[in-house]
């Protein structure tokens, strides 16, 4: 009971901290959030599997701009469900291909997926409507975009929690032990893979889309940006990948180091960003969370 | 108008291929997927760019130095960042997946230091940039000459890898990894020798890729991604796959191109990717 309690509690006070904070504040809540969502539908996917995803700017850029060519041709809710097919559209074309073979595929096609977008964008935007660039005028304030934020973020979460209970997160697990095993014991492995890769593109997509309105003013290069996907990755290892909780975890305290570093340090803050990702992977391979449950077994096992 | 596309694109390709080239050692030999490769081929294309200017020293004279820099580059990347990786996966697949986040967390490492030392504009240097009669194509020199050192470096490899006993153990471990040790082969040594070698040939091709064409800071993930698609063509740990592989893809860039629009030419890489994917996933000359 408790279990459910706690973070609906956490969620209501969470909706009511705009009334507290400056509109920099509520900036950096926004961001905050974004990187939650992030992080947790990349987890949804790539935790439990291993299929490590780096291609989250190719779907969270898509819903962006998605958003920036349809805002002024339809209401809101119908360009959030336009966004939502074609994020779930480009998983389908991505896994269809790679998801039936072996890890690395997956991950190199993901590799040069944002690039491919954010160039075939380009060239469809200078040679076929002969603009490049997007204004995006919608009528939704600051707070409402915190307010979707956080829903998707508790949503993203819940279905995690869900999908851990679930046959599909039971395939999953087993899928990123061992493909073998799981295929043997009659898991359609081609099958679990592509539900929860399109479940997390979705997510991702949306999250793009809502974020939007920030921008304004939006254009390939912009939306594109490579170190979200990056960002992305390092928050759910730092926190667990395979934890409910972990990207999360991870999301927050990273979110507002990166903030400070790329405002102080706007020149070097990639090479920090560098040494703390390998740092991470070596240091912390399965997270903070596993890492501290590691320490005190240690600790037990001393004390006996 | 077909013969200046065919020439422009072989000679494309041999960059490519020589690319891929170090990228498929890299990763049959010491079975590291390395997504930092792109930007190792840009360290040399920019430090050669730098003596260029600097001191006039000729692109061919920095290409002996950069090489056995490279390779030395490569040793030492692999002996303090990617064995302990190997050491703790074991048996276990887990390097694959190790290996991928850490060299995706080089890669941006790397980029940072060359966006912090060289800038974010487009380099190019002028360098023998006259044009050469080849069966009545004009060619640029520095294009042949970038086309001739792909040549020469993979005759070479092909042949030692072929013929002598250095080779052979290298091909042991790429073929199976568990078994090399019962012959006496130290996998480690190998395995470090295949990244170093993989990193020295991304450094000549990084450097032949400077005399003739422009590049950036941030554009080392797309000469990944390409040497990526080359070496899964080719199957991976195929040399011979991967030479023909890159040539053939240089031959389709240079067509899409012309033909079609200079815009699209990842977008055909990537359209030749899908086609090998879902067709032949273990490569064109793959038998297994």
């Amino acid at each position: 009971m408790l279990k459910i309690l706690l973070p609906l509690l956490g969620l209501a006070a969470l909706a009511f901290l705009p009334n507290f904070v400056s509109d920099y504040g509520l900036g950096l809540l926004i961001g905050a959030v974004t990187y939650v969502t992030l992080a947790s539908a990349w987890a949804l996917f790539s935790g439990h599997t291993r299929y490590v995803s780096l291609a989250t700017v190719a779907f969270y850029g898509t819903g962006a701009y998605t958003v920036a060519v349809l805002n002024e041709a339809m209401p809101y809710p119908a360009v959030l469900a336009v966004t939502a097919l074609i994020g779930a559209a480009m998983a389908l074309v991505v896994g269809l291909s790679t998801l039936r073979l072996a890890g690395v595929y997956f991950v190199i096609f993901t590799f040069g997926l944002s690039e491919l977008v954010r160039q075939l964008i380009t060239w469809y935007e200078v040679n076929v409507t002969g603009t490049l660039g997007r204004y995006i005028f919608l009528d939704v304030t600051a707070r409402g975009i915190y307010w979707q934020m956080l829903a998707l973020a508790a949503l993203t979460i819940g279905l995690t929690a869900w999908i851990h209970r679930s046959r599909l997160g039971l395939g999953l697990r087993v899928i990123g032990d061992d493909e073998t095993v799981a295929a043997h014991s009659g898991i359609n492995l081609a099958r679990t893979k592509l539900i929860a890769f399109v479940l997390s593109a979705v997510v991702l997509t949306l999250a793009g889309a809502i974020v939007s309105p920030r921008w304004v003013y939006v254009e390939p290069s912009i939306v594109f940006n490579p170190t979200v996907s990056f960002l992305t990755v390092i928050m759910a290892l730092l926190g667990g990948a395979n934890r409910l909780w972990g990207p999360a975890l991870g999301a927050v305290p990273l979110f507002l180091a990166f903030e400070w570093l790329s405002s102080h340090f706007p020149d070097t803050y990639p090479i920090f960003l560098g040494l703390l990702f390998i740092g991470v992977v070596f240091a912390l391979p399965d997270g903070v969370l596993a890492g501290i449950e590691k320490l005190r077994a240690k600790r037990k096992g001393a004390a006996q | 108008m077909l013969l200046t596309t065919l020439i422009l694109g072989l000679v494309l390709g041999g960059t490519y291929a020589l690319l891929a080239l170090g990228l498929t050692l890299q990763y049959g030999i010491a079975r590291i997927m390395n997504l930092a490769y792109g930007e190792l081929t840009l360290i040399p294309a920019f430090i050669l760019v730098a003596l260029f200017q600097a001191s006039g020293l000729s692109p061919l004279l920095s290409l002996v130095i950069l090489a056995p820099a490279g390779y030395g580059l490569g040793w030492l990347l692999y002996t303090v960042m990617m064995r302990p990786l190997v050491a703790r996966s074991g048996a276990s697949g887990r390097l694959e997946v190790d290996s991928i986040l850490a060299t995706f967390g080089l890669l941006f490492l790397i980029q940072g230091v060359l966006l912090v030392v060289f800038g974010a504009n487009f380099t190019s240097i002028s360098y023998l940039d006259r044009g050469v009669d080849i069966l009545g194509v004009s060619v640029a020199l520095n294009r042949v000459i970038a086309f001739g050192i792909c040549v020469v470096v993979a005759a070479g490899l092909i042949v030692a890898l072929a013929r002598t006993r250095w080779g052979l153990v290298m091909r042991a471990v790429a073929l199976t990894p568990g078994s090399a040790p019962l012959v006496g082969i130290d996998v480690n040594r190998v395995a470090r020798q295949g990244f170093a070698l993989g990193t020295a040939l991304a450094a000549v091709a990084g450097s032949s890729v400077a005399m003739y064409q422009t590049f950036s800071a941030t554009g080392g993930v797309v000469f990944t991604m390409k040497a990526l698609v080359i070496v899964i063509m080719g199957g991976v740990g195929n040399v011979t796959g991967a030479l023909i592989a890159g040539l053939a893809l240089g031959l389709v860039e240079t067509f899409v191109a012309t033909a079609i629009d200079p815009g699209l030419t990842l977008a055909a890489t990537f359209a030749i990717f899908l086609i090998v994917l879902l067709w032949k996933p273990q490569g064109l000359f793959g038998g297994r």
